[in-house]
């Protein structure tokens, strides 16, 4: 199995006009191949920074990034973007001009990775595998926030990553899509098992999907509890009543709120 | 992805049951009676201007007449060319513009100097510089068009949400396909918008050119003959002309625009 994904000592600072803004700062974490982490914290904690460099998108300031022992990522070294590290991004990014089905198949037909009937049957079985049958023809405009959130999830499984990043994709729905969602996006994990690595500030959504929380500082960015989430898998919704799941989210919840006030408490300070 | 042209019957058939168009028709011949109705009072603001009724009656003379179609044939074909190559090489410049750096350093401070300067000051400039009026007029044209495109055009570009490149690359898109993939339908409706804006222009900037330059034909030339002959309801067939054919081409651009941006169908 592929997929270990290993962050050491990664370090990233912006300088835009002589001003050293630390986004990250000594940050590690050994993600097993396989495994689905989650990563939380406030707003601004560098977390994006993170999967940007490890997507490609960035560089590092310090430290290394590698996937199964080849690097990635180090200081004045870069891979560029590609499909064996597919992103899922905040605010979505199907192409708006091509219909579901092209956007599912487009990455791997024009890199020639797949053959076009090849990457259509695929796509298809995915899409009635998430509820999804009988939308190919259709433009994303034309799909609820949800729908779309699912598209490209497939959209990124169909291109076979070793690591899948997720950037708060839930983020923009409401309560009730956001748990079909998460049972959808479980449900697309038991069928792959790639290694999953997926940032977010909710922590019910950590907990419920992750098999471990890493709990992020406020800027400068830093891991500063990691929780592993024993429950078992295949999860439903009925785990979010169980006294385990209190438990662990009881524990994520005080390592984050002293971080949340401190990410508040500097916004007031930056208002002011 | 074109859809096939609908039955013309059945289009026909959708348009008379909207109430937008019945409202719409409704308006114009309200501002028809009231117009009517005010000339034959004779209200003294109206002391100069021809009853409809008149204007119906000029305007049946004159579309018997070789002259009148030869002029909307002229403008026209003046309209086409100063629009064609202004959209011709406003599109790639805009496109230019909003991926290179370097070449909006240098080309856009260059563009928003001359931008401001509406096109009919570059007359006597063009006058000089042309050998024949024909090619003044469509030069004047072609710059009405050209900036509202370039602008439109590389604001499309810079609009284009870094996610869409950045996905594209993660899926392994070489160069060319980051430009005829995302770049150029990202920026499809800011094309046409320009597109159909300049439009708008161009008849604007035939008409007052036909007025000051001494040619022989077109709409334009057609209104300032019947204005020196006195012939008062002749300007205004031709002022309703010109409404024509400028309400005519851009009907035809933001169909074309639709028709190849099917993702922004609205039901």
């Amino acid at each position: 199995m592929t997929g270990a994904l290993s962050i050491r000592n990664v370090g990233k600072v912006y300088d835009p006009d002589g001003a050293r803004v630390i986004a990250l700062d000594d940050v590690s974490l050994e993600i097993a191949a396989g495994e689905l982490c989650v990563v939380v914290g406030p707003s601004g904690c560098g977390k994006t920074t993170l999967l940007n460099c490890i997507a490609g998108f960035d560089t590092v300031s310090a430290g290394e990034i590698s996937i199964d022992g080849a690097l990635l990522a180090a200081p004045g070294r870069q891979l560029a973007p590609g499909a064996d590290r597919m992103v899922v991004f905040q605010a979505g990014a199907l192409f708006p001009w091509k219909t579901v089905l092209w956007n599912i198949t487009c990455g791997p037909v024009l890199s020639r990775r797949l053959t076009r009937p090849d990457a259509e049957a695929r796509a298809r079985a995915l899409l009635s595998r998430v509820g999804l049958a009988g939308i190919e023809a259709q433009y994303p405009a034309e799909l609820s926030v949800g729908m779309k959130r699912r598209v490209e999830i497939i959209r990124a499984l169909i291109n076979d990553p070793t690591v899948l990043l997720l950037d708060e994709p839930f983020r923009a729905l409401d309560a009730l899509t956001k748990s079909v969602m998460h049972e959808a996006l479980l449900e697309l994990y038991d069928l792959s098992r790639k290694t999953i690595f997926f940032i977010t500030h909710d922590l019910e959504e950590a907990i419920f999907l992750a098999d471990r929380v890493a709990v992020m500082t406020t800027r400068p960015g830093r891991v500063k509890k990691i929780i592993t989430v024993d429950l078992p898998r295949p999860r439903n919704y009925r785990l979010l009543a169980t006294p385990r799941y209190g438990e662990l989210k009881q524990e994520a919840l005080e390592a984050i709120h002293e971080e949340a006030l401190k990410a508040f408490v500097a916004g007031e300070r930056e208002l002011a | 992805m074109a859809q096939p042209l609908r039955p013309l019957a059945r289009r026909l058939g959708q348009l008379a049951r909207s109430a937008a168009v019945w409202q719409g028709l409704a308006g114009i011949a309200l501002f028809l009676a009231l117009w009517q109705i005010g000339t034959w009072l004779r209200l003294p603001m109206l002391r100069h201007v021809p009853a409809p009724l008149d204007v119906l009656v000029q305007f049946a003379t004159v579309v018997q007449s070789r002259q009148y179609w030869l002029s909307w044939y002229v403008s026209g074909q003046r309209v086409f060319l100063g629009y064609a190559i202004g959209v011709l090489l406003g599109v790639p410049l805009g496109l230019a513009m909003g991926m290179s750096r370097i070449f909006h350093g240098v080309s856009f401070p260059l563009v928003e100097v001359l931008r401001p300067i509406p096109p009919l000051a570059w007359v006597p400039l063009s006058i000089l510089f042309w050998p024949t009026m024909e090619q003044t007029i469509v030069s004047i044209i072609f710059l009405g068009a050209f900036f509202t495109v370039v602008l439109n055009v590389l604001g499309g570009v810079e609009a284009i949400d870094v996610s869409y490149q950045r996905a594209a690359l993660s899926m392994g898109a070489r160069p060319w396909h980051l430009f005829w993939r995302i770049v150029l339908p990202a920026t499809a409706p800011s094309i046409f918008t320009g597109m159909a804006v300049g439009m708008g222009l161009t008849w604007e900037i035939v008409v007052a050119a036909e007025m000051i330059a001494s040619i022989q034909a077109g709409l334009g030339f057609m209104m300032w003959q019947a204005y020196v002959g006195g012939n008062i309801a002749l300007i205004i067939v031709s002022m309703a002309s010109i409404g024509l054919a400028g309400l005519l081409s851009s009907t035809l651009i933001w169909a074309l625009g639709r028709r190849l941006t099917p993702w922004l169908r609205r039901t």
